[in-house]
């Protein structure tokens, strides 16, 4: 073992058993460790033990409406990219109570839920998920109000990144200048190499944790050739080579001065109005609030959910849903992603994950639907 | 700016308790509540702007959006207007003085006082959107003197539907200008039939130093918007108060977008130079 810790900013090296250790230390001080697995066919974030659990060999082919995956005699840990969930659930439950009312001799009381967060050390997010990361602390915890279960869950995450060595045909991060370089967000980011896993320390919490593993310096070759790995893949995703593309320049004016455009019909006579690309998508952060009363009516509970903007609901008003039609749902949520999100977050909303391609059962891609309102 | 404090500074998705401590029942189916909240400390700390909103909550039932109706300055009585809709509201007109609710706010952009200083008014509303802007009313009348000619354009479907007509003398007396209109009048009706927005055409106005605000169904609001435009005043000086499902009201639910904006923290009241791209589109 090392004597000194490992500096931020600096790259150290471990042999790819030795990430073993890492998960060891991160079990010891996290409630829990979570890492890509594969269950039922799909790469899904779940409790990791044991690096032998991660899908070592695994080889995912993502296209619009398909999601398959081969198995591989490689030693590659890390070689699938992102499956249907993001760090959105840890942070952002799909359910969860905000606040509780309790009468008592007709009497309220109302208690905000402020569970503590359970600490996740969560392994194998991507250049693009880190950004949706960014994107929702934005929304949650830059506004003029701050949600406050999502602060408590976000302070408790410990983020072991992974820099891809591969894209699938519905990644777009290149064009999105999310990725596939991992840069920010990150306690530390590790790279697959032939022999290693060359380790980027992001915070000293990261340098601590390493600090259980047999560590070693890298050289600056060692160095430049890490980072190498993602510049050959984004020049490989820029090449058309298994990524999709899409133009950004000018892309909130473009959306918005076609909102009557014949393009958002064509969509919506494809588009089944299910909100699996909202359930997928790390950015969307739409939620109901809804009450939960147990039969007495005392005991009330408040919960919020995620929502989409392909429900009705959604946009309900008691003189009538404002948007009526597939077609105004659609637009609203794909000028939301790539246009009106700029106003409201100063960013896209969009990362170029790729997620609501692969997983719209009817193969839906926001990237040929923006090229179309282009006119290409 | 809009004063942003929230009566709960630490968590912005839980209500407080207040006690109804009156209810008006203003027409069958509108009743105001009176509200005094229950924490002194909640209470002396809680101000609003008039045209903000609270969010109202009965455990159970859930959260309504409703704009705060009283005077600004008299604070130890918050009063709602509201008119019994769906879920929520409808459980709202079965509560008794006494009972309790939960309140979040004050919320959202308010009418725009500062602009107005000066100027002429233009007050244009439609049913259940006078309530909304009685804090300005009684604001105006208060502070009379820094502004010109106030009219308050009104209107409901019949007589017997217009609000706070009680109102309406000491409201004149005190130098508010009203126009009030019908669609149905009775026999007994006097006064005018016809929409809101055609009263504009009785004012004359000068565009240069004239402030339009409304509230009311969006349609109505679209018609005083084309009338005011018709008469030269500019798109930054039209106010409108818009409407949008809220889940949250404090900008984290995403349920009030309109284009860009969302409705409950740059909303509700937005110029009609803000809103003029999207207000006119079909569905937005
Ligand atoms: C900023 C603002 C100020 C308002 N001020 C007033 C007021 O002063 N007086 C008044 O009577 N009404 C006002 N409303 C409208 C009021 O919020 C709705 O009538 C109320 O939410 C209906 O709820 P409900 O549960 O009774 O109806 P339901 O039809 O059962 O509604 C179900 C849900 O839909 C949503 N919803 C339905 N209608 C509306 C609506 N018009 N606006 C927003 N969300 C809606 C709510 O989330 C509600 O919980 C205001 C709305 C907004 C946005
Ligand atoms: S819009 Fe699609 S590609 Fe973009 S972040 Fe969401 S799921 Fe990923
Ligand atoms: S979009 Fe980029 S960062 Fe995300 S999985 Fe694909 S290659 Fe990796
Ligand atoms: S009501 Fe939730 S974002 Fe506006």
């Amino acid at each position: 073992m090392n004597s000194a810790k490992p500096l931020v900013g600096s790259f150290v090296r471990i042999q790819k058993r030795d990430l073993q250790s890492l998960v060891d230390e991160l079990k010891a001080v996290h409630d829990r460790v979570v890492g890509p697995r594969e269950i039922d066919s799909a790469i899904v974030y779940d409790d990791l033990d044991h690096v032998d659990q991660l899908p070592i060999g695994v080889i995912d082919h993502q296209e619009g409406g398909v999601y398959r995956l081969t198995h591989e005699s490689s030693d590659s840990h890390f070689d699938y990219v992102v499956g249907p969930q993001s760090l959105k659930s840890f942070l952002f439950p799909p359910h969860e109570t905000i606040s509780e009312s309790f009468r008592k001799d007709g009497q309220w009381e109302i208690q905000a839920v402020e569970t503590p967060a359970t600490r996740i050390a969560v392994l194998g997010p991507r250049a693009c998920d880190l950004r949706g990361l960014a994107i929702q602390d934005k929304v949650f915890l830059e506004g003029p109000y701050v949600d406050p279960g999502y602060k408590r869950r976000r302070d408790a995450l410990f983020i072991v990144a992974v820099n891809c060595r591969r894209s699938v045909a519905t990644c777009f991060c290149h064009a999105m200048d999310c990725g596939p370089a991992v840069t920010s967000h990150f306690d530390l980011a590790l790279t697959e190499m032939d022999e290693c896993f060359a380790v980027e320390i992001g915070t000293s919490a990261g340098g601590v944790a390493m600090d259980a593993t047999s560590w070693e310096p890298m050289s600056e070759t060692e160095v430049a050739q890490a980072k190498e790995v993602s510049v050959e893949l984004e020049e490989s995703m820029r090449n058309g080579t298994s990524a999709r593309q899409m133009e950004t320049g000018g892309i909130r004016e473009l959306l918005m001065d076609n909102l009557e455009h014949p393009r958002w019909q064509e969509v919506a006579d494809r588009c089944l109005s299910c909100g699996n690309c909202t359930m997928v998508c790390p950015t969307c952060f739409c939620s109901s609030a809804d009450e939960v009363a147990d039969l007495s009516g005392d005991h009330v509970r408040r919960e919020r959910s995620w929502a989409s903007c392909f429900t009705a609901e959604h946009s309900y008003m008691h003189s009538g849903n404002v948007r009526k039609t597939t077609r105004s749902r659609y637009r609203q949520w794909l000028t939301h992603k790539l246009a009106t999100w700029q106003d409201q977050f100063d960013s896209s909303g969009c990362t170029g994950c790729g997620r609501c391609i692969t997983w719209c059962p009817v193969g839906i891609d926001l990237t040929e639907e923006v090229a179309a309102i282009r006119g290409e | 700016m809009v004063d942003r404090q929230s009566v709960t500074p630490g968590n912005p998705w839980v209500a407080q308790l207040a006690r109804i401590q009156g209810i008006q029942q203003e027409l069958p189916s509108v009743a105001t509540y009176d509200l005094v909240l229950e924490d002194p400390t909640v209470a002396e700390a809680f101000k609003f702007q008039p045209g903000q909103f609270n969010m109202l909550y009965l455990p159970g039932f859930g959260e309504a959006a409703i704009s705060i109706s009283s005077d600004p300055s008299h604070l130890a009585s918050l009063q709602h207007t509201v008119r019994a809709a769906g879920n929520v509201t409808t459980a709202l007109s079965r509560v008794h003085v006494g009972d309790q609710l939960g309140v979040r706010g004050p919320f959202g952009s308010s009418w725009p006082l500062e602009a107005c200083r000066g100027k002429d008014v233009v007050i244009a509303c439609g049913g259940i959107g006078l309530p909304p802007l009685r804090p300005l009313i009684y604001y105006m009348i208060q502070h009379r003197e820094e502004f010109g000619r106030v009219h308050l354009l009104y209107g409901a479907r019949t007589p017997g539907e217009l609000l706070f007509t009680d109102e309406f003398p000491p409201w004149q007396a005190a130098g508010i200008e009203m126009a009030v209109t019908v669609d149905l009048g009775y026999d007994d009706w006097t006064g005018d039939i016809g929409v809101v927005p055609v009263l504009f055409h009785r004012l004359n106005l000068n565009a240069h130093k004239t402030i339009v605000m409304t509230c009311g169904p969006e349609v109505m609001m679209r018609f005083v918007i084309f009338e005011a435009l018709a008469r030269g005043i500019d798109p930054r000086n039209i106010y409108l108060s818009m409407e949008r499902n809220m889940q949250c009201a404090v900008g984290l639910c995403g349920a009030c977008q309109l284009g860009p904006k969302f409705v409950c923290k740059d909303g509700p009241v937005f110029t009609y130079e803000q809103m003029e791209p999207y207000l006119m589109l079909e569905d937005l």
